[in-house]
């Protein structure tokens, strides 16, 4: 052994390692590749981008109406507040239905139950019904379909006013 | 040199059929094991086979049966390709067209179905057979292993296919199916989407989901199938049928493949073929309306073979039902020939006159505190109301399944000192236990859950219009 050799790591074990990094680099890159081929594709003006419910007149106070292109439900609260309540249920995904009256959102699906401002009042639906971000322009409610709002509890902070 | 007068050449047809045509079986012993050795085919078989391991009410034919479905499978949705097109509202269409307006379309649709779901079944019963006789210890770990992938590859091909016809009962079972993986932590939100191909089942999820029907699970199934068979070889052929009280190998017996063991094949398959092609002739594959992403039908359920999972989801949090359980159960198949390795008793069905009893004793119990638990879950216990101040996850994830599982453990502490139960005892019992209660689980499930997943009794359920 000539005395340039490192006594640990031989020549040969350096490349080794060497390649086997190397390899392992490009392998993480494929697979990159391939997820980001993958990933979803968003078209303009479909759900995802930002809606036009109405007009703010358009909602009486404490009332719910369903935006079936929007996939939300536009609920104006008894003191004249707006949410956007994505009509997906937070269980496993189905759709909501307003019952007028039991004043909920029954679920089909698995019986989970929201109140008005979406939420729960009956398991076994893991959190509140998730909000879209909502705005008010020129007396229209814009709803931005692709800023999703996932919440723990319903707060006033989440209610937006005209 | 002589001049010979040559041999008539034999003319160009005479040659093509010599050389396309198979020569006809040989008369003699040697003659048929060589040709089994020489076929691409049939070399998967040795070219001797042992009457032992051809004993009918051993292996019941599960695996062959399980590998004609995939032909039929195969063969049928190829066809079915050919008049479909994977987009929204065109696929269902195209369903609708199939159905009433291409020759015998309907009967291949019907053929396609009913094998897809006689696989799942046929797939899970071969798992059971090789489970109770013991036939995955060393050195047949891999093959097991192989073996779980397919199944959860069949699961896979049925899910994905679900979706195909596009229509409600397929538009909601893939949404409720799909919401599970947005449960997985962390990653879970990010995944669903990508399965998706979107925020919710959409065009693109139909065309991935079309994709990966048609080319990547097939693929998979088909070079796995190859290498299980392989392996068999490899592993030494099936494993023998023993009594329990004669633990010693049977005498060795074997006889040519041709005509012994290929003829039954032949007949086996034909007689299912005959079966299965009756049985789609007279019961058309179910159709519903066209989806409607705005209507959720009530109740909405997944695909058959995931109601036991959608009715631990009526119990547990997601996270646990969905994801916990499932993967508990998954890691314990796939380690289990690692810990139970008594090959003495390889080839005897549960193990042992004691396993036997211990079987039936633990089906029993399950098939009595299974129902038991779910009426005290759905009528008496709520922990939500109960901890109100708690995080879900704990009142109703982490304190039920605390509750589940305190009696197993306690039931597996009292066969092992009850029944002096050894380790490949315990494992039968535990899993003829959990098995039995998801087998329940699943039928309560299909045949008890109505109009708000409510329980009915299956005589007084509600009709439901969709």
């Amino acid at each position: 052994m000539t005395d340039t050799q490192s006594p640990n790591l031989s020549r040969r074990d350096f490349l080794k390692i060497a390649w086997a990094f190397f390899g392992g680099v490009a392998a993480l890159e494929t697979a990159g590749v391939f997820l980001a081929y993958l990933q979803p594709r968003l078209a303009e003006g479909e759900f995802g981008s930002v809606i036009t419910a109405g007009l703010v007149d358009d909602f009486p106070a404490n009332s719910v109406t369903h935006i079936p292109n929007g996939r939300f439900y536009i609920v104006r609260i008894g003191d004249g507040g707006f949410l956007a309540v994505y009509h997906r249920c937070t269980h496993l995904g189905c759709t909501v239905p307003w019952d007028q009256t039991a004043q909920k959102f029954i679920c089909p699906c698995h019986n989970s139950q929201f109140d008005q401002q979406g939420t729960v009042e009956n398991p076994p639906a893991p959190r509140p019904l998730d909000l879209f971000a909502l705005a008010i322009e020129d007396g229209e409610v814009k709803v931005d379909t692709g800023n999703l709002i996932q919440r723990q509890t319903y707060d006033m902070a989440q209610v937006v006013y005209p | 040199m002589d001049e010979q007068t040559p041999k008539p050449e034999p003319s160009i047809f005479e040659r093509m059929r010599n050389r396309l045509t198979p020569d006809g079986v040989p008369a003699d012993e040697r003659g048929r094991m060589r040709m089994v050795m020489e076929s691409l085919v049939l070399h998967i078989h040795p070219a001797k086979t042992d009457v032992n391991s051809m004993k009918w009410t051993y292996t019941w034919g599960l695996g062959g049966l399980s590998a004609l479905l995939m032909t039929i499978l195969g063969l049928t949705g190829i066809i079915l390709i050919n008049n479909y097109t994977p987009a929204a509202p065109q696929a269902y269409l195209d369903i609708l067209e199939i159905n009433s307006n291409v020759w015998f379309g309907e009967l291949i649709r019907n053929l396609h179905h009913w094998s897809a779901n006689l696989l799942i079944v046929v797939a899970v019963l071969h798992l059971i057979r090789v489970f109770v006789t013991g036939a995955y210890r060393p050195p047949r770990e891999l093959n097991w292993l192989i073996g779980v992938v397919m199944l959860l590859l069949v699961v896979g091909a049925n899910f994905t296919g679900y979706l195909l016809p596009w229509d409600q009962l397929a538009y909601w079972a893939i949404t409720v199916g799909t919401s599970i993986i947005s449960y997985i932590p962390l990653i879970g939100q990010w995944l669903m989407q990508l399965v998706l191909g979107g925020p919710e089942v959409g065009a693109n999820t139909l065309l991935n989901f079309y994709s990966m029907h048609i080319s990547f699970i097939p693929l998979a199934i088909f070079g796995l199938m190859s290498y299980h068979f392989w392996r068999v070889r490899k592993d030494g052929g099936l494993t023998l049928p023993k009594s329990s009280k004669q633990l010693d190998d049977p005498k060795p017996e074997r006889v040519t493949t041709i005509p012994h063991l290929v003829n039954r094949e032949f007949i086996f398959a034909l007689g299912w073929s005959a079966a299965i092609l009756l049985f789609a002739m007279f019961v058309p594959a179910p159709l519903e309306g066209i989806a409607n992403p705005a209507l959720s039908p009530n109740p909405a359920k997944a695909p058959w073979y995931f109601m036991g999972l959608q009715e631990l989801l009526l119990h547990f949090h997601p996270l646990i039902g969905a994801i916990v359980i499932p993967s508990l159960a998954i890691i314990a198949i796939f380690t289990i020939p690692f810990f139970d390795l008594n090959l003495k008793s390889v080839g005897v069905y549960f193990r042992s006159q004691r396993g036997r009893y211990l079987t039936a004793l633990a089906i029993g119990i399950s098939l009595i505190a299974t129902p038991v638990w779910v009426l005290l879950d759905e009528y008496v216990l709520n922990w939500t109301l109960w901890l109100p101040t708690w995080n879900t996850l704990i009142s109703n994830g982490l304190i039920p399944l605390a509750v589940i599982l305190l009696p197993v453990i306690f039931l597996d502490d009292w066969i092992a000192k009850k029944f002096q139960a050894d380790t490949e005892e315990r494992a039968l019992f535990n899993a003829a236990f959990l098995f039995t209660a998801f087998i329940v689980l699943t039928l309560i499930g299909i045949y008890f859950r109505g109009p708000g997943m409510s329980l009915y009794l299956p005589w007084n359920m509600p009709v439901v219009v969709h």
